[in-house]
């Protein structure tokens, strides 16, 4: 409700006494070594109270445990523009601004890494960073599951086929903030992120001080998208501003900055090889990736595997090799955002399934659904699947939208494409032991409250959890207060990234609420005199008494009461180097058509509608779920006609709002949603997650609508007018009708990692 | 000595009415709408999501008509009345929109919702029932990345349904 009254206190809307405010210094340089910082003249200013520099701040941080690679503040050199130098704590943020421009710095320009092909080549100056390699290569993977070579052998068709995966950025409406605090030796920080426990980690560890004594609240969230799951460089420098000036340090980003902090969607270019039998079924695939992972390393080694791993948990694929690298370039880092790491395999396996379909005289959907991944199976990569409405989300969608008997009208067209997303991550970003989230309750004279380290960032996970103790205690979820996202006063969750926070907080809550439940009942059964089983829990009773009645028998019968619960996934990743990444509890599913008309004469896109249907597992609340379903076809949408980070010379081409294109109101079609339900065997109450899979079918349902209505192949996204006009000249010309890139690099990916296929059948171990 | 006071700025003294209260202030004569409603009126329900006048977040009311905080310097509006999210409520009792707009989902993250609970009270202001289209045509200058439009469309609806009924 505080978000419709303007109530909500979102980061920078704070503003707490002796508040100062921060500005970043930042490079101007894509690539440089930096020989001098001089900060005398900003320190002089009027107003300004604290100038620092990376000597101040030396510890490096980084998200995942192997790439440590970037400092709050670099003083020796600068890898993208927009890489932090030096900041100013001063009493306003024109005075601090000021004072940034006064900063004297020299560099020693060298040349700029923008691409992918760059990046594979020997460097003109230096490599951008001091580890991977050869030349500008950060990760390299090989891997092969079952004998491709034989499945490729005793295929009837075999393809090749290359896309592109231009990069694109969150856009979350809010720019990061962060405000810190420093009294009796310890810090606090509000701010803007996805995930308190990760910035916690980072401040711990660069401002080297034990995490006691560091508390980080989640502020009030105004759109992640995984935008705002890396700790960052601005969150770190306000908490040791505030430490040295001994008053609160406030940053906002300016949305500049935001396109430059980024951590968005890797561009990526894809070569894949598909073997199939005469009926269409999968025989082999060979899946290569290169990433362009910008300068820093980010999530990009989980992005990089990302590439990789869900292909064989939508398709059966009996035989896979995947070849994966990611590349520094002089650009800002790329990181995870909405289906991180698998929109971009997801395109071009969908397409190139559709081409497959249209050369065998198939029809597309028909050929995909003849391969669909069954439930309760294990796949050649050791994924395991159990719950999988696939096959239903296809036949939904096609039977809604009439997809099988569309009409053939040149400049009109429809695609069908699916897609599958993991219910979180099966294992933790760092290696630990511990519980994925906890959840603790306390109740106090009727009055319940759920103390839990998620982060609402808009998804509703307040509200879930809400319904969930609700519904175990007989309470209505307006009845539950919550206290979220908070390290000093919740217990840990791992943050609201990778779909996890339904199914991971969620089963969590339902554990502590059933044993506070238990005491509640247990207590009211013996002032009733009957077994707890007796004992009826429901529309705010329990037995013969209102709940709070009956919360203030059980402390008097058992004191304090307080309940804890957590939830920690099933060890699931298969016996290989790399088996961390893909494994989840639980994959979503989801199918979607895509009906629109294209202009042969201008390029131009209109999409009329599109249907889209999600196996959710099980919808705890519908009209959440429609959202993230709608959020997500809506952004599937942008990236498909529109959404584009990109460079010249080291410079974002559009770093504001109204050139980075994004769907407005008029843009958006009419979205139809199919809500299906498999009941999860662990999902709480058998739910799934819904905040990602559905983005993914959208871009290439796009494509396959735009061959659908001019006969032309754009192998890469965005779709834009430009594209399809010179597709069409080609066409004209009597050259391949097709838009996209001509060749896959040369890569040096080290020898394949021969790893056996499990069993597939799940039904001993699960059934 | 640390000068509190960072730069000469020329100031001026202006009043603003807004959502009903006059307010006499003292402010830097560049200083935005937006800054001004934000920093010295401490009304943070206005959000910023530009301030290049590209987004719609900051949309306030001025005698009625959206228009974007971030471009409007508080000198040129001295004397007309402005509203922004906190004056849609009548005391406890939400505006109808914002009822419809919590009802229905419509605010996820939430951080564009008071831009377009004013652009589209303008809407209601003008037409009691509008279309659809028309209802798009009217927010097409506010963007959303969360919801994909469709429950604020379905919110709009909603809320001028029960006031035109």
């Amino acid at each position: 409700m505080s978000k419709v009254t303007g109530r909500a206190v979102y980061a920078d809307d704070m503003a707490l006494p002796r508040m100062l405010h921060c500005k970043v210094l930042r490079s101007p340089h894509p690539h440089a070594r930096i020989a001098s910082i001089d900060t005398s003249a900003a320190r002089r200013m009027p107003g300004v109270h604290a100038v620092i520099t990376g000597a101040d701040l030396p510890v490096k941080f980084g998200i995942l445990p192997v790439t440590q690679d970037e400092r709050a503040l670099e003083h020796e050199k600068v890898r993208y523009v927009g890489d932090p130098i030096a900041a100013v704590a001063a009493i306003d943020e024109e005075t601090a601004a000021a004072a940034c421009d006064a900063i004297a710095v020299e560099y020693e320009v060298l040349e700029p890494v923008m691409s992918i092909d760059d990046a594979l080549a020997p460097p003109a100056d230096e490599p951008i960073q001091d580890y991977g390699g050869p030349h500008n290569i950060h990760k390299l993977v090989a891997l092969e599951f079952g004998d491709v070579d034989a499945g490729f052998a005793r295929a009837d068709h075999v393809r090749e086929d290359v896309f592109f995966f231009q990069g694109n950025t969150h856009l979350p409406m809010e720019q990061h903030s962060a405000v810190a605090n420093y009294t009796d030796g310890r810090v606090t920080l509000w701010s803007s992120t996805q995930v308190v426990h990760y910035v916690h980690r980072a401040l711990s560890k660069v401002l080297e001080l034990p995490m006691s004594r560091i508390r980080v609240v989640g502020a009030a969230h105004g759109g992640g998208f995984g935008g705002k799951t890396d700790p960052f460089a601005h969150e770190i420098i306000v908490c040791k501003l505030a430490m040295l000036t001994g008053r609160p340090v406030k940053c906002t980003l300016t949305r500049e900055e935001v396109f430059y902090a980024h951590r968005g969607r890797h561009p990526v270019l894809m070569w894949v090889r598909t073997g199939v039998d005469r009926d269409g079924r999968i025989t082999a695939m060979h899946f290569r990736s290169a990433l362009d992972g910008g300068a820093y390393g980010s999530y990009g080694v989980a992005s990089t595997f990302y590439t990789g791993a869900l292909q064989p948990v939508t398709y059966d694929i009996p035989a896979y090799r995947f070849e994966g690298c990611r590349v520094f370039t002089n650009k800002p880092p790329c990181g995870p955002k909405r289906g991180h790491g698998t929109p971009q395999p997801r395109f071009a396996v969908e397409l190139q399934l559709e081409k497959i379909a249209l050369h065998l005289g198939l029809d597309p959907a028909e050929l995909k659904r003849r391969n669909f991944v069954k439930p309760m199976t294990r796949t050649v990569n050791w994924l395991r699947v159990t719950s999988c409405g696939l096959d239903e989300c296809a036949v939904r969608v096609i039977e809604a939208s009439g997809y099988g008997r569309r009409e053939t009208r040149a400049g009109h067209g429809m695609g069908f494409a699916i897609s599958s997303y993991l219910s979180g991550a099966g294992t933790a970003i760092y290696w630990n032991e511990m519980p994925h989230s906890e959840v603790q309750l306390k109740v106090d004279r009727g009055g319940v409250t759920a103390y839990c380290g998620a982060m609402d960032i808009g998804q509703g996970s307040d509200s879930v959890l809400a319904t969930i103790v609700a519904e175990e205690l007989g309470l209505q979820p307006s009845e539950i207060r919550l206290v979220t996202a908070d390290t000093d006063t919740t217990p840990i969750d791992l943050g609201s990234y990778s779909s996890r926070v339904t199914f991971m907080a969620g089963n969590a809550a339902i554990e502590a609420a059933r044993k506070m439940r238990t005491m509640i009942v247990e207590a009211a059964a013996r002032k009733m005199g009957c077994e707890p089983t007796a004992v009826a829990v429901g529309g705010g009773r329990i037995g013969d008494f209102s709940f709070e009645e009956a919360s203030i028998l059980a402390e008097a019968r058992f004191g304090t009461l307080t309940s804890s619960g957590s939830y920690t996934p099933p060890k699931l990743a298969g016996p290989y180097k790399g088996s961390g990444v893909g494994p989840s509890p639980a994959y979503s599913y989801s199918a979607c058509v895509v009906d629109l008309d294209a202009d042969a004469r201008t390029g131009l896109v209109h999409v009329n509608k599109i249907w889209l249907a999600h196996d959710v597992g099980r919808a705890i609340n519908r009209a959440l779920v429609e959202g993230q379903i709608e959020g997500s076809v809506y952004m599937g949408l942008g990236e498909a006609l529109m959404e584009e980070q990109a460079f010249r010379k080291g410079l974002h081409k559009w770093p504001s709002m109204l050139d980075y294109k994004s769907p407005t109101f008029l843009d958006m079609p009419d979205v139809e949603t199919f809500i299906v339900e498999t009941i999860d065997l662990e999902g709480p109450y058998g739910a799934k997650e819904a905040g990602q899979g559905p983005l993914l079918p959208v871009p290439p349902a796009v494509c396959s609508a735009v061959h659908d209505a001019l006969g032309v192949w754009i192998d890469e996204v965005p779709v834009t007018p430009e594209k399809i006009v010179e597709a069409l000249r080609r066409k004209a010309k009597g050259e391949p009708p097709r838009f996209g890139p001509n060749a896959f690099p040369q890569i040096p990916y080290p020898p394949v990692i021969k790893v056996e296929p499990p069993p597939k059948s799940l039904a001993v171990e699960v059934g | 000595m640390k000068g509190e006071m960072a730069r000469d700025v020329e100031r001026v003294v202006i009043s603003l009415d807004v959502n009903g209260e006059r307010s006499p202030l003292l402010v830097p004569v560049h200083k935005t709408l937006l800054e001004v409603l934000r920093e010295d009126l401490m009304l943070t329900g206005t959000k910023h999501g530009c301030e290049l006048g590209e987004c719609g977040t900051c949309t306030v009311l001025i005698d009625g008509q959206p228009q974007l905080s971030c471009l409007v310097l508080p000198v040129q509006i001295e004397g007309r009345s402005i509203t922004t999210v906190e004056g849609l409520a009548r005391g406890a009792e939400l505006h109808p929109l914002q009822h419809a707009f919590a009802e229905v989902g419509a605010a996820q993250c939430g951080y564009c919702t008071p831009g377009i609970l004013l652009a589209a009270k303008a809407l209601l202001e003008t037409e009691r029932r509008p279309s659809r289209h028309a209802i798009k045509e009217a927010l097409a200058g506010n963007l959303c990345r969360c919801t994909g439009y469709a429950k604020i469309l379905d919110a709009v609806e909603l809320a001028a349904e029960r006031m035109s009924g």
